[in-house]
């Protein structure tokens, strides 16, 4: 790989890319990453085996993937150009798939999408991807996110290029002002109004980074991103530094995603050797580079000023804000911190205008929102959607409803900072403002549907546990306050409840929101005060009923 | 998060430091910053964090031992106590939650005597929860070294631990 001199240089890469291509070759992509817990790699090297032993190359291309999506079905694979879905393969149908359906066009029946004794061989017609919307997911499942020539062939950096040629800095943030995009990572904070403060404060060094530390327990929406198309986040955090005037920036992925650092290592690599990164981008005065930094387990550490903490190698801990890390940040610097799914939005933006980009979602929020849809639903996985969609499309349509004879109960949204939505507002237009109003916060996506058999309380106890153990302990208000009302609920659980403890959890809530230090205490009482909106019963009943069996927590074990 | 730790000298083996010197001397001006990676590194080299490689930071890099004992205790990835063989990652996520993985920690226990953050006395296994580990899809899940296992239930948790 030679290092691509300017824009000119990339459009003919694409060009020389684009030559060599092969229409007439069949694709099977395989997911290697999320797919890899089901024995997704085994099935990739019977493939590629089987390839070599049959002299398949100039007919067969095997393509390892991120995440395809419907996750339910892993090991999944698509058969393209023919648009063909089989879930569920081992590596001993690899020689069958061949035979069959790559040399002969057959359906393979047992390896189809089913629902309701329904076989659905192509993908165009299973109901779970019909209603989403895949931008910033475009190249996920499509692409080897470890070959950068996969994303230059999809448009890959022709954002960043257009920028560095014929955009000015004030006008990309304008751009992304006027496009409405607001921060994935959970506060929904306009974006480009960020850039605008990072860019407006004074320093010598300015810092861009990229939050990947996901900590909520049951999203894994940025995962999907990094692992599946690790370029598109590096060419928004490029766009983003060429805005604000930074050549530094920094990656901090969570602990637990070992496959997402070794993709974002390649993708840095290679982003290098064609100059893509590094000094003179495409010939131009901008020049970036960017690090990786792993987490080392700690929720808080995903709030910003602790994330800058960390970075900094010392303990994850938040302070106050102001100064805020857009004026004083990293080392002291201006930092601008945005979440992984943001940056990966911002390509796009570019390259089709803020017009075409604000022309999907609500009034307020704008462009799609990617879930992590998970628990008591049929189809689990991961769903991207334009802003507005209701909740219905999303568990029934998209989801496929809820497994067994069970009935929905409520979905969980935002995670230890957010609530449970009850079936009354399914047909709630999620958006930012919406999901609050109905005691929820957007979050970063997560999105955990429960069924009838699900305890509400020990729900709300199982995300205060989480809380507590995870409250860094440096104020008062969120280490005492997640701690007395664990007690609580704890108590509730077990059938000791007090006449008046729901009137003191309501108490210990409003005193750890308002006088809490950062986002974690503000927000930790959320579950609490959503299941007692909405559940009132359960608390009460458990209350009233002395000595009620030790509950759910302890019981309930829901298969599918 | 702060875990107790407890540092029990006789049971510490005496620490061959070759390996913690090799990853120091990739750092020869080693700032602040570099504490967490190297930390890491050394707990990848050796399993855990021996008293003796904590000494040997603060000697090369300046960094007083107890600011690194404040890190060390802060992030659950880092242990200062030998850990064992194989590691059991139970997810204790939401998902996972509501799918039943109460029940696979207490049969954990029940198997092997051992509560979560601990390990075996032989060795063998070291137990931890995880808050998600990205495979809700799978719920309930657990990991065993590099290994996950989805869709647990209690009869396939015994039979896994067993295989071990
Ligand atoms: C306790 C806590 C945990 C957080 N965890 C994350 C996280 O895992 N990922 C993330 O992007 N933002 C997280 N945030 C929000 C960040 O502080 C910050 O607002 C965000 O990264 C900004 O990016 P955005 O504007 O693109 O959303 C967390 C906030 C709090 C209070
Ligand atoms: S909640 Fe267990 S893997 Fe996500």
């Amino acid at each position: 790989m030679e290092k691509l001199k300017d824009h000119d240089a990339l459009v003919k890469y694409r060009k020389s890319l684009e030559s060599k291509r092969r229409p007439d070759m069949i694709r099977v992509l395989i997911c290697t990453t999320g797919c890899r817990a089901l024995g997704a790699e085994e099935v990739y090297k019977a493939f590629k085996l089987e390839v070599e032993k049959q002299s398949l190359k100039d007919k067969l291309e095997i393509v390892d993937t991120g995440c395809q999506g419907l996750c339910a079905r892993a090991p999944v694979l698509t058969i393209e150009p023919m648009g063909i879905f089989y879930g569920r393969a081992t590596e001993t149908d690899v020689p069958e798939i061949i035979s069959r359906t790559i040399l002969k066009g057959e359906i393979i029946e047992r390896l189809c999408y089913t629902d309701a004794g329904k076989r659905t061989p192509y993908i165009r017609d299973i109901p779970f991807y019909g209603k989403q919307k895949k931008i910033v997911l475009r190249n996920c499942g499509n692409i080897d996110p470890k070959r950068i020539n996969d994303y230059i062939l999809r448009d890959g950096y022709a954002a960043l290029s257009k920028v560095l040629t014929t955009i000015k800095p004030d006008d990309v943030i304008n751009e992304v002002k006027n496009s409405g995009l607001r921060g994935r990572g959970g506060a929904g904070f306009p974006t480009g109004n960020k850039w605008e403060f990072v860019k407006k404060a004074v320093g010598d060094v300015k810092y861009i980074v990229c939050n990947g530390d996901e900590g909520d327990p049951g999203a894994f929406m940025d995962r999907a991103v990094l692992e599946g198309d690790p370029h598109s986040v590096i060419e928004g955090m490029l766009i983003g530094a060429y805005a604000i005037g930074s050549s530094k920036g920094i990656v901090y992925v969570r602990a637990e995603y070992p496959i997402a650092v070794e993709h974002l290592k390649i993708a840095i690599e290679q982003a290098k050797l064609l100059g893509l990164l590094g000094n003179n981008i495409l010939g131009s005065d901008f020049s970036f580079d960017l690090g990786i930094k792993m987490g080392a387990g700690a929720f808080v550490c995903g709030e910003e000023t602790a994330l800058i903490a960390s970075i900094e190698g010392k303990r994850g801990m938040p302070r106050p804000r102001p100064p805020f890390p857009a004026t004083s940040g990293l080392w002291g610097k201006p930092t601008n911190i945005n979440n992984v799914e943001t940056f990966a939005n911002v390509p796009i933006i570019i390259l089709k205008g803020s017009a075409f980009y604000k022309a999907i979602g609500t009034e307020t929020s704008k462009g799609t929102k990617i879930f992590a849809l998970a628990g008591n639903v049929k189809n689990t996985g991961l769903v991207e959607v334009p802003m507005g969609t209701t909740l219905r499309e999303i568990v029934f349509d998209i989801g496929g409803g809820i497994p067994g004879r069970k009935k929905f109960k409520a979905a969980q949204m935002g995670g230890p900072s957010g609530g449970c939505v009850p079936a009354q507002h399914l047909d709630l237009p999620i958006d930012y403002e919406t999901v609050k109003e109905v005691g929820a916060i957007m979050g970063s996506g997560g999105l955990i549907v429960m069924d009838d058999s699900t305890s509400m309380v020990d729900i709300a106890r199982y995300f205060m546990e989480f809380c507590q153990d995870e409250s860094c302990g440096k104020c008062v208000p969120c280490r005492v306050g997640t701690k007395r009302m664990l007690d609580i609920l704890t108590r509730i659980t077990k059938g000791q409840g007090k006449k008046d403890d729901i009137g003191l959890l309501k108490e210990l809530a409003e005193v750890t929101k308002t006088a809490s230090l950062c986002g974690l205490g503000q927000t930790a009482a959320n579950p609490v005060l959503s299941t007692i909106r909405y559940y009132l019963n359960e608390y009460e009943e458990l209350i009233n009923k002395k000595d009620a069996p030790s509950l759910p927590q302890e019981s309930q074990t829901t298969q599918t | 998060m702060h875990k107790n730790v407890t540092l029990n000298k006789e049971n510490t083996p005496s620490v061959d430091l070759t390996k913690c010197n090799t990853i120091l001397s990739k750092y020869s001006k080693a700032t602040h910053a570099d504490l967490i990676p190297i930390l890491q590194q050394i707990q990848d080299a050796y399993g855990y964090l021996p008293m003796a490689a904590l000494e040997e930071i603060t000697v090369r890099t300046r960094i007083p031992i107890s600011k690194i004992y404040g890190v060390v205790t802060f992030y659950s990835q880092f242990s200062m106590e030998p850990r064992g063989r194989h590691t059991i990652k139970v997810c204790v996520g939401t998902a996972c939650h509501i799918k039943g993985a109460p029940d696979i920690k207490k049969k954990i226990t029940e198997v092997l005597h051992i509560n979560e953050g601990e390990t075996t006395s032989d060795y063998k296994f070291t137990y931890e929860p995880v808050a998600c580990l990205g495979t809700c899809f799978l719920a309930p899940v657990m990991m065993v070294d590099g290994r996950y296992y989805g869709k647990l239930t209690i009869e396939k948790t015994e039979t896994i631990l067993k295989s071990y």
